[in-house]
Formats: structure tokens, C-alpha cells, sequence
């Protein structure tokens, strides 16, 4: 919950959290290491030096340190777990949805749970989905078209094989497709300036909701051109926002593009933890303001409304999540907790 | 002869020899530099130099160069690294006295393969199959496009600012371009515009030729004055992705590689 300057309340839905575990006794090879350390980099890089971690902390910082950072000390009312398997680099996986279930169990009103799949997996693959959606009740799943698999360097979401998973998530409930379009994380290359394979699955499957992670930065350019077709294309903001302490400017200028091209009904608020945390991005961003010659570019403003939406109330419609009642939920358990 | 620099040009190992033999190294040496200078990161159309990537230029032989290059991550694409990677020995290669060149990517996840690769001067897709088809030369097009849409848009933005209206913008042939009186950053503009102007060949080249106006779409067709507003917003998104790119890209360095300063952001992208 955050209270604003004026007084009233926002219902706050980060769309993008982790739990991983990059100690050293779960990393198995170098790429465990190299990936935690790429990750630190840009922790280190967009952070303000007042939130920066020692490595260490980073590498795993607990159920509990997460917890607090997100709902006590942070302003997040619920998040949505994106899991990262890179289970050849883990010797239990990075950051798993069996991992983010257990957490889920005991904050089960605070936590969304999101799952994984691979097209290139085949029908073993569809099977798993189906268990995977049973036993979470799975409303959406977190892809990376780019990743390296054997031979493959990568998928595209209009190959048939994708469709093959996109219908099975329509029938079991699946609506929303997480896609990471964004900077290089992962062994990748094919995705590096293609996002347009978005442009043919949001059309065949109008009921499934895309959001684009990172807003297909550094790929904004072909990413707002889809988006501006397809009402069913979302973006998310984890790596985007951060620059708002960096470089204010351009984090302007960025999002005043979305909000042109996407508008404020499409564009949803994820800190990414634990790379960063949400209580300084959700704070820079409610006092942020467009600078004048921004909003006379593009003739979009930021309005309170814009920012209620982008914070919590855009997730909430795709998640099915209704604020007041969940709200009613969540101050109950507070106070039997008191 | 051995003349190692580091990446901000000092010397790092000295020479045995001084004298003419050293200043000759020397001299080499910065020819190099100069050379690689040229070499940009596809996606960041910035110059490798500048962004820190060489760490160090050594003229092992008279008529041979070794160049050592890192990467902001261990991750980074391989297509784009071994894009860079040839790139950077085309251009050693194109000096009149080198016939060897012999480029190390260091700290990569796919180091052994690249560094192989390039020696071999194989194509990327002999060295990474993958079936699809896709080669570097499609990526090359395609971010040669974007950088030549970026490089437009900020010359375009500096002459309006200096108050030449659309209507003679729209119509300014190259050549007038060329001739056209600038301040200093109005002329670094100019030439890192025309720079992609007339490179790659291709990519301007329309119809029966290339077009006599300065300013142009990515097909070819000559801008409008009366919709150069809606085109500049257009266009105006490269800008903002390369600019995101650079950002996190030195960020990313500086933390990989504490105590290394790559070079501050260039005057022509303007500071945020």
C-alpha cells in the first residue's frame, strides 16, 4: 500500500519478483557464477548507492529479507513470481516455481504464482504445462524466446510449436504470457532485434494477454510499433524503471513513448527484485514528474491517474485480482497479526 | 618489438629498443586506434574505443597486430560479439602494412569459439549453426539502418534548432549538405551522418541510384516538409533505444571491471 501526498491510497502490484538462490554452494559451473554476477551488475549500475547490497546478500537473501523488502518495509501489496529455471547452472535451479510455491503457501493472498514452458519441449512438455497449471492454478507463465537449447538458438512465439502451447494455456486458464524481450541476460542472440513474432501470436490469440518484459528495450522502436496494433500487448517495466535514478531524462522520455504509443492502460510496473527493490522505485516514480518539452513532444501526461494504474490497477485486471476486496483481505490478516 | 597500451593509450610494457624503432611502434600503434575507432557496437553506434572495450593493441611482429577486447558481459550476444570481433579485423587488416591480425575476445561465455572463428575468418553461422539461416550480414543491414535513422534525427534536430526551416531541409541536395556552413557540433554531426549516408552501399542506393537529397527515408524516399514532425517522432526511438543500451552497457562494465573508466557518454548523444 502506498499513501500518496494527497492522501489517498495505492493498491501496488509488482509484476515482476524473484527468490533465487546463487549461493555458492547451488552454483554448479562458471555460467552459475558469470549469470548472478551479470545480474549484480546491474544491481550495482542502476541502484542508488543507499540501496546497494554486498554481493554476498545478493547472491541469496532469503525468503524473509524478500518478504520484508516487498510488503513491510516495501509499499508491494502482492507481486507476481516470474521463475528462471537455468537448471544447468544451479544445482537446484536459479529461481523455480516450486521454490516460489512455498512461499506462496504461506503468504497465499500475497503472491501470484507464474509458471514456465518451452515450446521446444514438444508434447512432454504440454504435459507437464497441464500438471504444472493443476496443481498452481497457473494464470500465467514467463517465456525467453532467446534462450540457447542444444542446437537451437532460440524460438520464435509464431512457430507452430508455440501455438501448440498457446492453446493449451487457453483451455487451461493461462492468460498471461510474460515474454522476455530485453537486454542480454541469457545465452541469446535471435531475439536481439526481433520482436515481431509478438505481432502474430497477440493477433491469432486475441484472449491471451502479452506483456513485453523491459518493453523490448533496447528494441523499443519495433516493440511500440506492435504494441500500437495489438490491444492484447503489454509492457512491463523491470530494467526500464530503475533509470528513473540514473538518468531521470531519459526514463522520461521513455516512458512518455509508451504512454503515446501503449497508453496508461497497458504498461505495468515490475522492480524485478531482487535486483532492485520496490520501495525506492515506486517512491521516485510517484513523485516523478514529465519535464515540459517531454509532455509537449508526445502530449501525454503522467497523471495520478496514470501512475494508479501502471502501479497496481492494470496487473489487477489481468490477474482477476478485485483491489477492494483483496484490500479488505489483506488488512484483515494484518490485523490478526497485530 | 613489443609495445603494449592499455585501453586509455598509455604504455603498458616498455620497449627494449627506443628510438626510432619505438616511435615507429608508436605511430602504429595509434594508427591502429585510429582504425578500430571506426568499429562500432552494432546496437550502440558507438565506437569500441570510446566504450572501452580494447584493453589492449600490440604490434607483435612489423607487419602483425594482436588486439585484445572484453565485453560488458559474459553473456553478451554471440552474434554481435563475433560481428565486432570481424569487424575489428577487417579494419586492422585494412592498413597497408599489416598482414596479420590476430583479435582475442576475453571472459565470454562462447570465448574459444569466437577467438577460433575469427582466426579461421569463418562466417558466424560455419562457427554457431543453428539452421535458421540468419547470418551477419542481415543483422549488419538492419542496425546500419537504425544508426543511419539516429544520426539523421540528431543532425535533423540540430539544423531546425539552428533555424533552418523545413521546407529547405526537406529539399537540401548532398551536396549542399556537404558544403553547408556549421558550428563544431553541427559539423561532427554532419559527418557521422553522412557516414551512414553512403554507407553501406545498399542501403540508400534506390531505383537507378542513389538520391540527390540529403535527407531521405530508410527506403530512399525524400522527406516532406510538412510531415518532417511526424517523421522526426518516429525516428526518434532509435535514438532512445541506443541511448538505453550505452547507459547500461558502461554501467555494466564499470561493475564488471572495477577501477577501469570507460569513456564518459560522447557529446554528440547529449547528456540526460
Amino acid at each position: 500500500m502506498y499513501k500518496a501526498k494527497d492522501g489517498s491510497e495505492l493498491f501496488i502490484i509488482d509484476g515482476h519478483v524473484h527468490l533465487w538462490d546463487a549461493s555458492p554452494e547451488n552454483i554448479r559451473n562458471i555460467h552459475g557464477k558469470q549469470f548472478i554476477d551479470c545480474f549484480y551488475g546491474y544491481h550495482a549500475s542502476l541502484s542508488p548507492p543507499e540501496q546497494l547490497w554486498t554481493p554476498e546478500k545478493f547472491a541469496k537473501y532469503g525468503a524473509e529479507q524478500m518478504v520484508k523488502d516487498l510488503f513491510i518495509d516495501g509499499p508491494d501489496d502482492m507481486a507476481i513470481f516470474q521463475p528462471t529455471y537455468l537448471k544447468d547452472f544451479y544445482k537446484t535451479g536459479f529461481n523455480t516455481l516450486e521454490q516460489n510455491a512455498i512461499l506462496k503457501k504461506r503468504y497465499p493472498d500475497r503472491f501470484i504464482l507464474n509458471g514456465a514452458f518451452d515450446p521446444r519441449d514438444g508434447e512432454g512438455g504440454l504435459e507437464a504445462l497441464e500438471a504444472q497449471a493443476e496443481t498452481y492454478k497457473l494464470k500465467g507463465v514467463k517465456l525467453y524466446t532467446a534462450e540457447w537449447k542444444g542446437d537451437s538458438r532460440g524460438y520464435k512465439l509464431s512457430d507452430p510449436a508455440a501455438y501448440k502451447y498457446f492453446e493449451k494455456c487457453e483451455k487451461l486458464g493461462i492468460k498471461n504470457i510474460h515474454v522476455h524481450k530485453g537486454p542480454t541476460i541469457i545465452p541469446l542472440d535471435r531475439d536481439a532485434f526481433d520482436v515481431a513474432d509478438i505481432d502474430h501470436c497477440a493477433t491469432d490469440f486475441p484472449n491471451l494477454n502479452f506483456i513485453v518484459e523491459h518493453c523490448g528495450l533496447p528494441r523499443l522502436d519495433d516493440f511500440c510499433w506492435i504494441a500500437v496494433q495489438e490491444a492484447n500487448v503489454y509492457g512491463g517495466l523491470a530494467v526500464v524503471l530503475p533509470f528513473i535514478h540514473s538518468r531521470p531524462g531519459y526514463f522520461a522520455k521513455v516512458i512518455s513513448e509508451l504512454l503515446f504509443w501503449l497508453g496508461e492502460d497497458r504498461i505495468l510496473f515490475g522492480s524485478d527484485y531482487g535486483i532492485w527493490t520496490p520501495q525506492w522505485l515506486v517512491e521516485r516514480f510517484m513523485n516523478f514528474e514529465l519535464p515540459e518539452e517531454v509532455m509537449k513532444e508526445t502530449g501525454k501526461e503522467l497523471t495520478m491517474t496514470a501512475k494508479r494504474k501502471i502501479l497496481g490497477e492494470n496487473a489487477a485486471r489481468l490477474y482477476d485480482v478485485d483491489i477492494a476486496s483483496q484490500r479488505a483481505k489483506l488488512s484483515r490478516i494484518e490485523m490478526a497479526a497485530a | 618489438m613489443n609495445a603494449r597500451h592499455d585501453a586509455e593509450g598509455h604504455e603498458a610494457a616498455g620497449n627494449e629498443a627506443m628510438g626510432n624503432e619505438a616511435t615507429g611502434n608508436e605511430a602504429r600503434i595509434a594508427e591502429v586506434r585510429a582504425t578500430l575507432d571506426r568499429v562500432t557496437d552494432p546496437e550502440l553506434d558507438e565506437s569500441v574505443v570510446d566504450l572501452g572495450f580494447i584493453t589492449a593493441i600490440t604490434v607483435t611482429a612489423p607487419d602483425e597486430v594482436d588486439v585484445a577486447f572484453r565485453l560488458p558481459t559474459y553473456w553478451c550476444a554471440a552474434n554481435f560479439s563475433y560481428l565486432m570481433a570481424s569487424d575489428m579485423r577487417e579494419a586492422v587488416l585494412g592498413l597497408s602494412w599489416v598482414r596479420r591480425a590476430v583479435i582475442h575476445l576475453d571472459d565470454h561465455m562462447y570465448v574459444e569459439a569466437i577467438n577460433e572463428g575469427i582466426a579461421q575468418g569463418k562466417d558466424f553461422t560455419e562457427v554457431f549453426p543453428a539452421g535458421d539461416g540468419q547470418d551477419l550480414s542481415a543483422i549488419r543491414r538492419n542496425f546500419a539502418l537504425k544508426s543511419f535513422e539516429r544520426r539523421q534525427e540528431m543532425l535533423l534536430r540540430h539544423l531546425l534548432a539552428a533555424g533552418h526551416p523545413p521546407e529547405t531541409i526537406a529539399a537540401i541536395s548532398l551536396a549542399a549538405l556537404e558544403a553547408l556552413k556549421l558550428d563544431a557540433e553541427g559539423t561532427v554531426l554532419r559527418t557521422r551522418y553522412l557516414e551512414r549516408r553512403h554507407w553501406p552501399q545498399d542501403v540508400m542506393t534506390v531505383g537507378e541510384g542513389v538520391s540527390p537529397f540529403a535527407f531521405v527515408t530508410r527506403d530512399g524516399e525524400r522527406l516532406m516538409p510538412e510531415t518532417l514532425g511526424i517523421y522526426l517522432r518516429h525516428i526518434r526511438r532509435i535514438g532512445l533505444n541506443a541511448e538505453f543500451n550505452g547507459a547500461l552497457c558502461r554501467g555494466l562494465l564499470a561493475s564488471r571491471y572495477p577501477g577501469t573508466t570507460p569513456a564518459a557518454t560522447p557529446d554528440f548523444i547529449g547528456a540526460c
